[in-house]
Formats: structure tokens, C-alpha cells, sequence
């Protein structure tokens, strides 16, 4: 396969990815506003979603300090100037897409171009015609609409392993990021932490991901800060955890070695192995021990750190 | 008076007849949700055409006719055997002027015509690729002027685009109107990708080891034509590539894959001459490989269609293909061209500028139907302007009689109604010259117009051979 179509196929998967993350925070921020006011105001947790998102100082820029539900719901949805607004990410998809036609099934392509051009409807409706559920709505469902014809149709070959490969690098990174943010910008003061208000945020992130149901299966009703945190970190049954992420992404290196043979590189998969050993290693107390913040850091940056040796080692084009 | 494809005299012609039927029972609400569904399925497939420097919309779309065009077997055997002559003619002649020239030799074509044509490419003078094919996909537009009478109105012998457009336009209706196909012996046109495939490979170079590696060249997903490269390497299994993913080393082509370097044998190229490598030709190009040029001249890879392929399809060259047809083939001409004038000949000057009002002038390099008069459409002033600028430059054009291009029954906003057609047939050269029963017909839209070019608002129909 050439090399500039595996980085397209794994950068369209970290973009349908990437969308359907920005869609679950404005999910979140929806949800905050039915709920009974908290003594800051909505403000405090709208300002979270923006540095969920990585994006407090660009936001700025375009919106100055108006942090209100129509403007974040712009900003995550519809700004092209914001690189992972659901817009910006189905339209990069898209175009990643149409590059490597030649790649993806009619289905995929299909269900990938329907998306795309749905969008673009959608941006034309005056705003007040659209509601957040509906935006959201419409994010999860062209997103599952791509992965379940991708699931069907596409091979099993390398092409699907790169796909593959960029959504779960992609998902690893927006869980732990997700998590990060719960720590350090939706509880700032220590005398909150296991106080009703802490147990509420948690379940927000549970929402965020949607796997506040899947949770109580697991753990029943009783939110607790070390119980979403194993959840979410170490569950192998958690379909988001980094675990299961990091898991995939181990399983498809695997399948490219093993495809390639003995001759391809294996720095990318040696390296997602040592990361998954060191994370299986762990147990929920030894991590909150080390601090969530900072294993939260290293398991960013351990991903950082696979995705630059896939490229190296595959998507290159090394001479 | 033009020669309408489905009626004549007040009769309507055998091809036509199971469409007449058809037209006449289809209720005009049945047509237009047929319409909006041909619409959508080509925006869902995702076959548009962007135009370049008009702005607008990226993703538009050629306007897709659902009412046919439809050959008799017989009719398309005739085409058919006079495209394989014209297309080996034209080979004939690439090969003699990248070699010994025994036709301007002979004084049958001035040999400035092709030494000082800016498509003559001297770097692969001496040079013969495999199997002496230099155009490998050779495109030639047919007008048509009465029942028996077809007209060649331009060779294409670079890299001919629309085929997508045949094999799509096919599928289309295929899906919408299964019944007709079921109640009509339509010959297939599916293929197509399976013979441009085995006709590429069939030219791989002397040092291919193997099964030959054969690949699509594409200037990139921005260019208007990046559907149709992305949708023939798809149809024929390779790899869709662009100039960045080649390299040369040690006198081979090599794409860049997950696996590391892999050698090239056989570049369908979709790019011009002059992208093609930058040491060679533009410097600035890059689009291209560089030292591809090398490489080809030194019988590493193969190239489709040849570098140099373009100055067969010169329209100042093209008065001269029944003569190739004569000198290398010892055979007539089964396919006429259009009476041209060559305003560089100083008899026809004069009778082109005295009767502008009724020809069409074109540039001697131009393409898509830019850079031409259409007299009998033009204004006084259109035509005093464009007089100036044959004088300034005449040996930059020609002139051709408004044509009697016939009429096909074409879906307009009031109903049906004749719409001016012509048809491209794509003919590959390889180890065999062959070319699947059908092509793309392009269709006027405009009342009266005779401009049928995507790019002028022209649209596409499906093209019909009926089996005997």
C-alpha cells in the first residue's frame, strides 16, 4: 500500500473520531443546562468543555469572553477556524476520504460522502431551526453509519489496519485528555472531591462518553471517583478505556507486522506493547497514588510517542 | 437541416423504436423523480466536475441526460473498424517522426508542422517504447451528419478523459431503468477497465521482471479529473499515485509504500508532457519525478501515452490524418474528417476571412471549446475581434464549416426535444488494438447550441450498441 494512502486512511480515522469527541462535549454542555444551576453558574463548566477541547485560547480569539452555549455549540460544531469542530473533522475526513477512494468500499465512500454533504445542509439552516441533540444526533449517527460500513465491507488487509489504528490512537488520547480535564478544571478545589457535586461531574464524563450506562451494568449505581477512573483507565470491557484502546492499537500494529513480515519495522508496535504492559501493570490505587494528572501525562504522551513511530515506520515513505 | 438520430422522414428509426415507446408512456412526474434520482446518485457516488477558474461549486455536476443514444450493430461495426485505422495511423506517424520522418520525407506533411510544433518532444527522438505504441488510450471525437455519414472532429491522443463517465452513466441507468436493458439486447461496456489494464501491462518495458506493476499518475485530488484517475485505478486493481509517492534509484521507478520501496513498471500518466519531470522539462513543476525522463528513455519504465504522443493530436496535424491512413496503412480512410482550412495557407486566409459569419475558427492548440469563434452564433463586433487577433497570429488557427451535428431526443425543462450530440469512443493500443461498443455522448443542453464540452454546459447521455 502506498504510504500517503495508509496516512490518509489513519488520519481519516483519527478525524471521524476526533468529531464524534467534539460532539459528546457539546452533548455535556447540553446536559449541564437542564440540571439545576451550581453556585459558580453554567460558566465554570463551559469553560471546561472549551479546555477539553484544547481550545480556551483560540475560542477566545473569535468569540472573546462571550463562553455561552451558542457560541460553544458554533465553536465545537459549525467553526471551520476551529481544526476539531465536528465540521472542520467530517469535511477533513471526507477529503482524506475522496484521496484514497481507491482504498475505501462504495459503501464506506457512500456513507463517508452522505455525511459530508448532510453537513453541509445542515450549515445552511438558520441556527435557532437546529437544537443540540439534533447536532449531536447527527454526528453519532453518520459516525457509526461509517464505522459500521467500514465493519461490514471494507478487507481485512493493512488498509483496515491503519483505519483502525487512527481511531484508537485517536480515542486513547481523547479519554485520557477527558479524564485530565475532570481533574484539573472541573474540580479545582480539594474539598470538593467526593462531595455531591464531584460525584456529578464524574457521572458528566461518564456521559461524555457515553458509558454512563454501561457503568452502572458494571459497578451499579454508586458514582465514585475511583470506580469511573478504573472504568475508564483500566476496564478491558469499557469500550472507550485506555485499556481497550490501547489494546486495539497493540492488535493492529500486530497485524501489520504480521502482514509485512519479518523484514517491516516493528518500532511502533514494540513500543504500544511496552506501553500496555506498563499500563496493565497498574492498579486503580497505584494510579491514583502516582496522581491521575500526571499518569494521565504520561499515557498522552506514550501515544504521542506510537503515532510518530507508525509514521516512521509505515507512512513515510522511507526510500 | 440536421440529421436527427430517432426520426427521419416522420418515421422513427430502427434504434430507436423500443425508446419510443418508452418516451411516449413515461409520465412527466415519473421523469422528473427519475431525474432527481440520477442527480442523487451521482452526488452520492461523488462523480462531479470541478471547473478550474470559475469559482463556484467543487463538487458540481455534469448534467446526466437519461434518454440514450443508440447504435445499430451495424452502424458501430463501420465506427468501430475506422477508429482501429485512424488510431493505428496515428501510432504509424508518432513512430515515423520520433524516427525517420519518411512522411514529411516524402513531402506529404511540411515538416515544420511537426519539428517546430510545441508538442514535438525532441528529448525521446530515436527512442521507440514497447511495442511501438506511443498513444496507448486514444480518444476521437465523431460527429455525425447524416444516416452514413460520420465526421472526425478531433483526435485525442494524450490523455482523454470521460471514460468515467461512460462506465458510470451506464450503471446509472442500469439501476434506474433495469427493464429496458432486460427488454433490449444493449451490449456491455464493462470491459472497459479490464482492457485498459491488460493493454497497459501489454507495453511494459524490456526490464519488467514479473508481472508487470502498472500505475495511475494523478496531478492530485484537486485536479477536475481526480473522480475519473481514482475511479480506473479502482476498476483495475493498482495504485492511484501522485509525482510525491515516485522516485528514481539506479535507473528504476519506485513508489513509496508501507512496505518500502516498490518498483514501477508502467505509468498511465494523467498529468501534461511538461510535468512530467522537472529535470527535464518545467523546473517548477511538482507535480512530477524527477529523472522519470531518464528512466523511460533508458527502457526502465513505460509511460502512457508517450511523452511527445501529443503532436499526433494537433489540430494543425489533423488535416493531415488521411494521409497518415494512405502512406502507412496503403488503405482509404474510412472515417472522414471535416473540410478544415489552415489559415497559415495563404488561399485559405483569404476565403476564411472573407466568410467568418459562417465557420467556426479554432486555435491550433486549444481545447474544452475555449479560445474559438462559432460564427454563425457570434455578434458583428465578436467577429471584427477575433479577425484581429487571426491576423496578429494565423498561423495559430483554423477553420472549420458549421457542422450539421445531428440531434438526439435530449429531457428538457418543456418536455423532450432534439439536442445537438457528438460521441467519444475510447480506443486502446497495446499488443492489440480493441475498444469495448460504446462511448461517451455529449450533449448540447442549450436550444441550438453547438457547443457539447462540460466546460460550456454540455452534459453526458448514455450511449447505446444494440446486439444483433
Amino acid at each position: 500500500m502506498l504510504s500517503r494512502t495508509a496516512a490518509n486512511l489513519f488520519w481519516m480515522g483519527r478525524h471521524l473520531e476526533r468529531a464524534e469527541t467534539a460532539a459528546r462535549l457539546l452533548d455535556v454542555g447540553a446536559r449541564i443546562t437542564l440540571l439545576p444551576n451550581t453556585p459558580e453558574g453554567y460558566r465554570n463548566e463551559w469553560e471546561s468543555l472549551l479546555r477539553a477541547s484544547g481550545a480556551s485560547t483560540a475560542f477566545a480569539q473569535h468569540y472573546g469572553d462571550q463562553i455561552n452555549q451558542e457560541n460553544i455549540e458554533h465553536w465545537l460544531f459549525f467553526n471551520h477556524d476551529n481544526p476539531s469542530s465536528v465540521a472542520s473533522c467530517i469535511e477533513k475526513a471526507r477529503e482524506g476520504g475522496r484521496i484514497v477512494r481507491t482504498a475505501l468500499t462504495s459503501q464506506v465512500w457512500d456513507a463517508l460522502n452522505t455525511g459530508y454533504q448532510e453537513l453541509r445542509e445542515l450549515e445552511k439552516r438558520p441556527r435557532d431551526q437546529l437544537d443540540t441533540a439534533m447536532l449531536t444526533d447527527f454526528t453519532t449517527r453518520h459516525g457509526a453509519t461509517v464505522r459500521g460500513a467500514m465493519t461490514a465491507t471494507q478487507l481485512r488487509n493493512d488498509g483496515w489496519h491503519f483505519m483502525n489504528l487512527g481511531y484508537s490512537l485517536e480515542r486513547a488520547d481523547a479519554t485520557a485528555r477527558l479524564l485530565d480535564v475532570k481533574y484539573f478544571v472541573l474540580l479545582p478545589r480539594v474539598e470538593f472531591i467526593g462531595s455531591g457535586l464531584d460525584n456529578y461531574q464524574w457521572q458528566v464524563i461518564l456521559r461524555a462518553l457515553s458509558a454512563h450506562r454501561a457503568f452502572q451494568w458494571v459497578y451499579g449505581v454508586d458514582v465514585t471517583a475511583a470506580k469511573v477512573a478504573e472504568f475508564l483507565i483500566l476496564n478491558g470491557e469499557s469500550p472507550r478505556s485506555l485499556l481497550t484502546s490501547l489494546y486495539e492499537a497493540v492488535w493492529h500494529l500486530d497485524g501489520l507486522v504480521r502482514r509485512y513480515g519479518e523484514t517491516a519495522p516493528t518500532t511502533a508496535a514494540n513500543h504500544a506493547r511496552q506501553t500496555l504492559d506498563a499500563l496493565v501493570a497498574r492498579d486503580i490505587d497505584a494510579i491514583f497514588d502516582e496522581g491521575l494528572h500526571e499518569f494521565l501525562s504520561w499515557f498522552i504522551g506514550e501515544i504521542a510517542a506510537i503515532s510518530d513511530a507508525a509514521h516512521e515506520d509505515y507512512l513515510s515513505g522511507r526510500m | 437541416m440536421y440529421f436527427n438520430e430517432m426520426m427521419d422522414n416522420g418515421q422513427v428509426r430502427e434504434p430507436y423504436a423500443m425508446l419510443s415507446d418508452w418516451l411516449a408512456t413515461m409520465p412527466a412526474e415519473i421523469r422528473q423523480m427519475k431525474q432527481a434520482e440520477a442527480e442523487s446518485l451521482f452526488r452520492r457516488i461523488g462523480i462531479t466536475f470541478a471547473v478550474y477558474g470559475e469559482g463556484g461549486d467543487p463538487d458540481r455536476l455534469i448534467p446526466f441526460d437519461m434518454m440514450p443514444r443508440v447504435f445499430l450493430q451495424s452502424e458501430w461495426r463501420k465506427l468501430e473498424r475506422g477508429i482501429k485505422q485512424r488510431a493505428r495511423a496515428l501510432n504509424a506517424f508518432l513512430r515515423d517522426v520520433y524516427g525517420r520522418g519518411e512522411i514529411l520525407r516524402a513531402g506529404r506533411i511540411p515538416a515544420h508542422l511537426v519539428y517546430q510544433n510545441e508538442a514535438y518532444e525532441k528529448s525521446v527522438v530515436g527512442f521507440v517504447p514497447p511495442r511501438g505504441v506511443y498513444s496507448h488510450i486514444v480518444g476521437i471525437d465523431i460527429v455525425r451528419t447524416g444516416r452514413d455519414e460520420f465526421h472526425v472532429l478531433e483526435d485525442n491522443c494524450r490523455t482523454p478523459s470521460g471514460v468515467s463517465y461512460m462506465l458510470e452513466n451506464r450503471e446509472i441507468m442500469m439501476r434506474m431503468f433495469p427493464a429496458l436493458f432486460r427488454n433490449n439486447r444493449i451490449e456491455p461496456v464493462d470491459r472497459y477497465p479490464e482492457l485498459l489494464r491488460r493493454t497497459l501491462a501489454s507495453v511494459a518495458p524490456a526490464k519488467c521482471e514479473g508481472a508487470p506493476t502498472v500505475v495511475i499518475l494523478t496531478p492530485g485530488h484537486f485536479n477536475s479529473a481526480y473522480y475519473e484517475h481514482s475511479f480506473l485505478a479502482n476498476l483495475m486493481g493498482v495504485e492511484l499515485v501522485e509525482g510525491s509517492d515516485l522516485f528514481v534509484d539506479n535507473g528504476f521507478v519506485y513508489m513509496r509504500t508501507t512496505q518500502g520501496p516498490k518498483r514501477v513498471d508502467v505509468i498511465y500518466r494523467r498529468i501534461d508532457d511538461a510535468f512530467l519531470d522537472p529535470l527535464c522539462f518545467r523546473r517548477d513543476s511538482m507535480l512530477g519525478v524527477p529523472g522519470l525522463m531518464d528512466v523511460y528513455r533508458s527502457g526502465g519504465v513505460s509511460i502512457a501515452s508517450a511523452p511527445g504522443a501529443g503532436v499526433a493530436d494537433d489540430k494543425a496535424i489533423y488535416t493531415f490524418v488521411p494521409e497518415m491512413v494512405r502512406f502507412y496503412l496503403g488503405e482509404e480512410p474510412l472515417l472522414q474528417n471535416v473540410q478544415t482550412w489552415t489559415l497559415w495557407n495563404d488561399d485559405d486566409y483569404r476565403y476564411v476571412m472573407d466568410n467568418l459569419a459562417d465557420l467556426v475558427v479554432k486555435e491550433v492548440h486549444g481545447s474544452g471549446g475555449y479560445g474559438m469563434l462559432v460564427g454563425p452564433r457570434a455578434t458583428r463586433a465578436e467577429i471584427n475581434e477575433f479577425a484581429e487577433r487571426i491576423k496578429a497570429n494565423p498561423h495559430n488557427y483554423i477553420a472549420q464549416p458549421t457542422l450539421a451535428l445531428s440531434t438526439c431526443p435530449t429531457f428538457v425543462d418543456e418536455g423532450v426535444a432534439p439536442r445537438h450530440v457528438d460521441l467519444r469512443p475510447y480506443c486502446l493500443c497495446g499488443d492489440r488494438i480493441e475498444l469495448v461498443p460504446g462511448g461517451l455522448t455529449r450533449v448540447a443542453l442549450r436550444e441550438g447550441s453547438l457547443v457539447v464540452n462540460s466546460s460550456q454546459g454540455g452534459g453526458v447521455k448514455d450511449t447505446w450498441v444494440l446486439s444483433e
